[in-house]
Formats: C-alpha cells, structure tokens, sequence
C-alpha cells in the first residue's frame, strides 16, 4: 500500500479536474449532440457549422461533442451555455440555423427565446426539461448525464461525482460492495432480471485466482439504442460500474463486448479507457490501493445470438458464436474456462450510483420487487421517439402517452412490441399493466433488453410477427433441431397466411403448437424465446390471422398480395396528377374525363400514389381483400 | 463424476448409477431406450443440439433433454409423458422436413438411427404436419473411401467431434448460420483436398445416412488406434 489514501488521491483528482473546469467557466460553450443517433439527422454538419461560424467571427467559444439526451425526435440537437444565460438547448438545427445563434446569442446576447426548446438549469424566462410532460414520468440514473457531458473528457466526469463510487468501493472489503449490489435488488438489465448479486456471489465463491468480468455490450435487437446511446454519450459510468463489480468479484481482467457495427461506441469506449487508465483507475493499484485491473475492448462481428452470454464467451475464445447448455453456469467455468461474470451495460451503469447514494435509495424508485429505472429505447409511431428512462412500475400507457406523447397523425394504438424479437405484442388492454419483470413476463412479452416498439391501425399484426421472426431466423445460430427448423417453419406458414395461401383456421392451432413446443425444446434463450411474438399475437389479435385466411383480408391493408389500389373517383381531382408522377410503373394513367385511374396489371403495390395524394383529396384508397374492387368498379362505371 | 452410487427410479425401475453420470447414458446402459442423435458419451460438455432425449424429472415443471442432466440421488424419471412425446414427435418431425426421405434408396437403410427411433416411438417417417423444406446443399463424393450427402445430415455434429476431438485431424467443422449451418470444411474445399485421412471414424459416427462408406471401399486401419484416445468416444447407445 502507498502512503496516500484511496480517498486523497480521489480528492486529487477531483480538485485538479474542478481546477480546470472553473478556469473554463467564463467561456461559453457548445455541446452539439453526436451519438449515433445525432450524426443520423446530420450533426456533424452542426458541429462544424459552429466551429466554423466561431473561427470566422473571431469568438472565444468551445464547440463540444456530447452524447445522446434522449430527446432524439429533436436531433440534431446543440446546447449553448453562455455565462450569464441559463443553458439553452435548441432542437432540430441546421447550418443556417447555427449563423443566426452565433450571431444573435453569442454575439449580440439575444438568446433567440422563440427557437429554443428547453433549458437546462431552473430560472424565470424558459422552462426545463422536468417541466415537460415526460419530464414529471421519468427519473434518469443511467441516462442522467448522457447529452450533457463531454464523454470523451473524464475530468468533466469527475467534476459531476464520477468515480467517487469506485474509491469507495476501493475503501470497502469486496464482500461489502457485493452486501451492498445485494441488498439493493438491482437485477440483470439483459432480459431475463436475475439478480446480479448473485451472480456475482457465484463467481467469487467460485475456486480459482484468475477471475473474468464483461460488459455486455451487443445489443442486437431492431430498434433498440439503449447499450450503445449509453456508451456514445457516458462510457466512463459503464467503464466506473465494470471497475467496481471486478473489484467485488476478484477478477484481474475486466472486458467491454461491443458489437463492431458500433464505431462510435468502440471509439469512446476505448477514449474511455486510455484516460482512465492514464489517471490511475484502471491498470496497476488502482487510486493507490493494491487492486490491479485491466480493461479491454473485445469487438463482437454483430451476431445477435452472441448477446446471449455462453455464445458471447465462445465468440471471444474464438470459436463460432453459438450456445453452450448449462450448467455448468459462466460463472462457474466461463471465459477460458474460469468463473465468469457477463452484465450489461446497463447493469452496470446502476452499479456506481447504488455505491454513492446506497442501497436503500436504490430501494426507493421503482418496484419492491424490480427495484430501480428502466431504459427503454421508445421507437415507431410514437410522438417523441428517443432514449427514455422510467422508475419500474411505469405502465406503459404513461410510457407511451404521457412520456412518448402518443401517437402521430390521431391514429389509433393497435399495439406495442416489446423487448425485441424476443418479447411479444401487447394490445390496448394491456396498456395498463407495470413495467417490471414479472408482469411483462406474465402479459407473454418480456422486458428484454429494452426496445419498445409502438404500433397503430395501419400495422398487420401477422406481418409484425413475421418482421420479428425473420429476424430471429436469420439469426439463429442453427445448433439445435427446434431453433433451426422450428423457426423456419413458423416463418413460412406466416407467410402463407400474409399471401392468402392458407385457407383453413386449423393452421393458426399448428402454428400455436409448434411455437409452443419450439418454445419448449430449444437449447438457448433465443430459440425458446423466438416465438413469443407469434404468441402474443396469435392471444391478442386472433381476428388479425382469421381475417387474412377466411377472408383473405388484411385489416390493416398493409400485406401486399391482399390489397389493391383504387382511385376514387368522386374524391379525385382532374387538377392534380401527383400521383401520375409517383408511380413507379406508369400504372396510373388519365382517364377521358381527366380522373386519374389504376391499371392493376402494371401496379407493384409500392404505395406510393397512397403516400403522395394530397390531404385535401385522398383519393388513392387500399381494398382488401383484393376482390372489393370489381365492386368499387362496378358501381363507378 | 465420483465413485459414488446413487439410486434413482426411471419408469418405475429402480436403477444404481455412479453420481453425476449423466441420465441418458444410465438410461440406455440399463435397457431404458430415449431417442438419441447427437450425444457422445465421454464428450466434456454435450452437443445438446438433437432435442430428442427429453424425459420428465419429477420436480421440473417442464421436459429436460437426459444428454445434459447428471443423476442424483432419489431422481424420479420417466420416459414417455405426453409433454414428452410431443416434443419428441414434433423434434423428429423437424428433422425429417430437412432430410432426403427417400429410404430405400438410402444406404443407411435400416440401420439409420432416424429409423430406429419412428419404430421404437412408433412415429412416422414422413411428414404429417409440416411441408418439405427441400433445399439444394452440396454433395460431396471427392473422398476415395466414402461420400458425404448432405440432404441426408442431421447436424447432430458427431463427425465433427470425431474429427476434431478424438482424431485430432481437423478436416470438418461447421459453417454458416441458421438454416444454412452445415458441415464443411475449411473455405468448402472438398474433403479430398481437405486435411481428411480418410481414416473412416467419423463415417462410422453417422447415425444416418449422411457419411457413407462407398461400396468396396475398405475403410483405412488409420484411425483405429488414435480413436482410443477418448476411451468411449464412440459409444452411441445403439
């Protein structure tokens, strides 16, 4: 041991990081969002745009890269802080946009009130984000400072508590950080909620010296954001909760699984790890104390199995990414053969905040049971997509209405698929229930590990479960019988039924037993969980599949061998011909009167003339099943 | 696994078996039958990737594959529940909508393992609920000894043990993923250009079809020796 603390060289470089943060403070400065989702809408563009803007004008301003606030309806996003203004966050800017903040805000201190969207501190002329509708519903943890700090300077980090946590611990026996996990609750953020204490329990007990712990970062379902906006916008918190479960389990080596279709995550990540690392929090007596650790970066190649832990473990020894059966458990005989530890990114963002204000805050927000908040990546036809964070118990109508602010267009809700190609469609009665583990799980979904989609009137409910098991499909592994074949057989009675091949209802009971018994029979957690999508919908949109197969009609007009195109005549105008102009094929011609009509033969059903018919006409109607349309025609003619 | 004896009950029959074997081996050792593909007795950790050796164990609120569960003391089995059998069925019939159900043309007729376990199951070799996938894989005659036909392969993964395993040679492994996993080699050679001895021990694996001696082929004496290695390697309970 060194003659100093733990605690004093934590306090050192708490004081020199305020040191340099306070001396930047008359400075103002820009933080432009650019995770993933940001340089989607074209934030580098921003960034450079005020970089430029600030050069050109000769301004002593700092223009920084932030991660994701969640607000990602709203990218490209950029917060000013000017000294002697409240920080302003301004949404959806673009070059000519960032000319007019230059010029009127920092130059002539007019902070153009009437563009900006929130402000970031209390104060008396423009409201914050907690005076938002979401902002009464959600409570960030793990997201608490995503989008506002700079993730690629740790010190900023530190000035706002980081790292505390771990000189903490660092101060405690590992058994009392483990207590502490412990009687906190917190539960797995992966999918399936088992305690992480626990298994952090298993692999310490386990015998043996060399010990491993991974972040799980392979967040592979469609639409989900959550592991990836939190390693873009915080990886230190990650990287500060992954330091600290190693110290409680007694491994030497610590790993960070990201999948290598996330650059930018790698990226900072690895940024993350060099500071860390240069401060003396990762690497040999860590803040001075006798525990060494090591951190790497292991890049997944983007398989989705390899999110589900053994297969992970066998992807990083270098063999196929495939499923081992269990036990023995990971953390028993895991990376290498030794007692590993696999927690999601997630999981471990928990980890330094229960460490700095207990467990018995921790306690406090969410469920006796799935204590805690929840991240969900909120995705589809909802108002304010984006990364949101909610005290367990949330239902998901205040998930959906109240923080997503419901749904565009005046649509109606049909439903919302949760927890990935894994997790299930649950219908408006569902809407109700809390968000937790265990009632996710008795509803047929699951929480998973956290994309929520929301689905209105105009989604097939069949063409969903397809969409969601041609995923799991394609990528399942194809180790065992069930999962294999299984899914592959699911896949082509769905769609049969989307074409109107099948005619009798006798499927959809075929369809339930296979998907019960695939269910039943696979080896991992992908097979066993790949059918609850065709589950859940076959429970709560039955009438959905029957229509397509007794009527050959799809309610929701959307699979393309049931429906037809039509004009209407009466609501068409001789005056436009937009949709002439969209059609692909030249299927829509003009008829002698000067109304525009469809010539099937030629349609492709690409939807087009649909989308492009003005509002004040909307003449281009869809007919399922097909055959309505000798009729509309009979009656036009 | 330790020397210790425990007794378990499996349909009804009280059994004596060594602590932490595992059940499908004591099942079989003892005359029991449960339908099999891909365990290998002596195998460190099972395939577990057949899902036919399901049996209900009395405590477990659902059907477990025997491959992977060690035997305890007291364990109560049984071999045949409906839950069972239908897993079973269902199972067997996936397998037989991927696989070239043209028997008699088969030179594994009648000593494939897929039709020792209709007859002992009483199940059917053709397909009553689900459509034949019939997909195009390759085949491959290029060996000297044997030909590898690959519309009749289980994936069960018993040659690739073998082969990597016990032979210690290297020539197959699996590639792709999903529906399209197959046995190959390495970049899709054909085995004769493949690192294969032809020593004939994973021919000899096959518990259908898929691997077979060419006629008048005399399998090579090559491997005979390095397959003692493991002992019991290739015990599949027939």
């Amino acid at each position: 041991m060194s003659t100093v603390s733990v605690s004093e060289s934590y306090a050192e470089l708490k004081s020199a990081a305020e040191e340099k943060y306070n001396a930047l403070q008359d400075t103002p400065v820009i933080m432009v969002g650019t995770a993933s989702c940001g340089k989607a809408a074209g934030a580098d563009k921003v960034k450079e745009a005020f970089e430029e803007e600030i050069r050109a004008k000769g301004l002593d301003a700092r223009v920084v890269e932030v991660g994701c606030m969640g607000h990602c309806y709203a990218e490209p996003l950029a917060v000013v802080s000017k000294p002697g203004f409240p920080g302003l966050c301004y949404a959806n800017l673009d070059e000519g946009f960032v000319k007019r903040l230059v010029d009127d805000f920092l130059i002539n201190d007019d902070p153009c009130y009437e563009y900006a969207m929130v402000a970031l501190e209390p104060n008396e002329v423009f409201p914050t984000f907690s005076d938002f509708p979401r902002g009464v519903y959600e409570h960030k943890i793990v997201l608490e400072h995503c989008g506002f700090i700079d993730p690629g300077d740790i010190d900023q980090y530190i000035v706002e508590g980081g790292y505390e946590a771990l000189s903490r611990a660092l101060e405690m026996t590992p058994e009392e950080v483990m207590e502490e996990i412990n009687e906190s609750g917190l539960r797995g953020r992966g999918g399936a909620g088992f305690p992480a204490a626990e298994k952090w329990e298993v692999a310490r007990e386990a015998p043996g010296d060399v010990k491993y712990i991974i972040a799980n970062g392979d967040e592979g379902d469609p639409g989900a954001f959550m592991d990836r906006g939190i390693l873009e916008s915080n990886p230190h918190l990650v990287l500060e909760g992954l330091i600290i479960s190693a110290y409680a389990i007694g491994a030497q080596e610590a790993y960070f699984y990201i999948r290598a279709e996330y650059p930018q995550a790698v990226e900072r990540t690895r940024e993350a790890i060099r500071q860390a690392k240069e401060k003396g929090l990762v690497g040999p007596s860590i803040l001075g104390s006798d525990y060494d650790l090591d951190v790497k970066i292991f890049q997944g190649s983007g398989a989705f199995i390899c999110g589900e832990s053994s297969a992970l473990v066998k992807s990083m020894e270098g063999h196929m990414g495939m499923p081992e059966q269990r036990p023995p458990r990971l953390s028993i005989s895991g990376y290498r053969g030794k007692p590993t530890v696999v927690n999601n990114v997630k999981t471990l963002g928990y980890v330094p905040h229960i460490l700095r204000k207990g467990a018995e805050w921790f306690r406090g927000i969410g469920n006796p049971d799935s204590p805690g908040t929840v991240v969900f990546a909120l995705v589809g036809k909802v108002n304010n997509t984006g990364l949101v964070e909610v005290p367990m118990g949330t239902t998901l109508r205040q998930l959906i209405y109240d923080v997503g602010e419901g749904i565009p267009g005046d649509k109606q809700f049909k439903a919302v698929q949760i927890g990935g190609p894994s997790g299930g469609c649950l219908p408006e009665s569902a809407l109700d229930i809390p968000i937790d583990f265990d009632s996710l799980r008795e509803a047929g979904a699951m929480m998973g590990s956290g994309g929520l989609v929301v689905l209105d009137e105009d989604d097939c409910m069949v063409s969903v479960a397809h969409f969601f098991l041609d995923f799991t499909q394609k990528e399942s592994c194809g180790k065992c019988t069930f999962c294999r074949l299984g899914t592959k057989h699911m896949l082509d009675i769905l769609e049969r039924i989307t074409r109107g091949e099948e005619e009798d209802l006798k499927v959809l009971d075929h369809l339930q037993e296979l998907a019960e018994d695939v269910r039943a029979g696979s080896l991992c957690n992908l097979g066993r969980t790949a059918p609850n999508p065709i589950l859940t919908t076959l429970r709560y949109f039955r009438d959905e599949y029957e229509a397509h197969i007794t009527e050959r009609c799809c309610p929701a007009r959307m699979c393309p061998d049931l429906i037809t195109f039509y004009i209407e005549p009466p609501k068409c105008s001789k005056l436009c011909s937009v949709c002439v102009g969209s059609c692909p094929t030249e299927a829509i011609y003009t008829r002698e009167d000067g109304l525009k009509a469809i010539d099937q033969e030629k349609c492709v059903k690409c939807n087009n003339c649909y989308l492009t018919c003005p509002p004040e006409y909307l003449a281009v109607v869809k007919l399922s099943p097909p055959e309505l349309l000798e009729e509309k025609e009979g009656k036009s003619s | 696994m330790s020397d210790k004896k425990v007794t378990l009950t499996i349909d009804d029959r009280e059994i004596e078996a060594n602590e932490g074997e595992k059940l499908l081996w004591v099942a079989l050792e003892n005359g029991i039958y449960i339908p099999n593909l891909c365990a290998i007795k002596g195998r460190n950790r099972p395939h577990a990737g057949c899902r036919l050796c399901f049996v209900e164990v009395e405590g477990r609120d659902r059907p477990v594959t025997s491959c992977t569960l060690p035997v305890t003391e007291g364990m109560v089995v049984k071999t045949r529940t409906p839950a069972v059998d239908r897993l079973v069925a269902t199972a067997f019939e996936l397998l037989l909508s991927d696989h070239n159900l043209n028997c008699k043309e088969c030179p594994a007729n009648r000593s494939c393992e897929l039709q020792k376990i209709a007859k002992e199951r009483k199940l059917k070799l053709k397909l009553t609920k689900l459509k034949p996938l019939e997909r195009e894989v390759p085949f491959d005659d290029s060996p000297e000894t044997f030909f590898f036909d690959r519309s009749r392969c289980v994936l069960c993964a018993r040659c690739v043990f073998i082969d990597q395993e016990v032979v210690e040679v290297g020539a197959l492994g699996f590639s792709r993923r999903g529906l399209e996993r197959m046995v190959s080699t390495f970049q899709d050679i054909p085995l004769s250009e493949s690192p294969c001895t032809e020593c004939g021990q994973c021919v000899e694996a096959c518990p259908v079809g898929a691997l077979i001696f060419k006629k008048g082929a005399k399998k090579e004496p090559g491997g005979e020796e390095q397959g003692g290695n493991n002992g019991e390697a290739s015990g599949s309970g027939r």
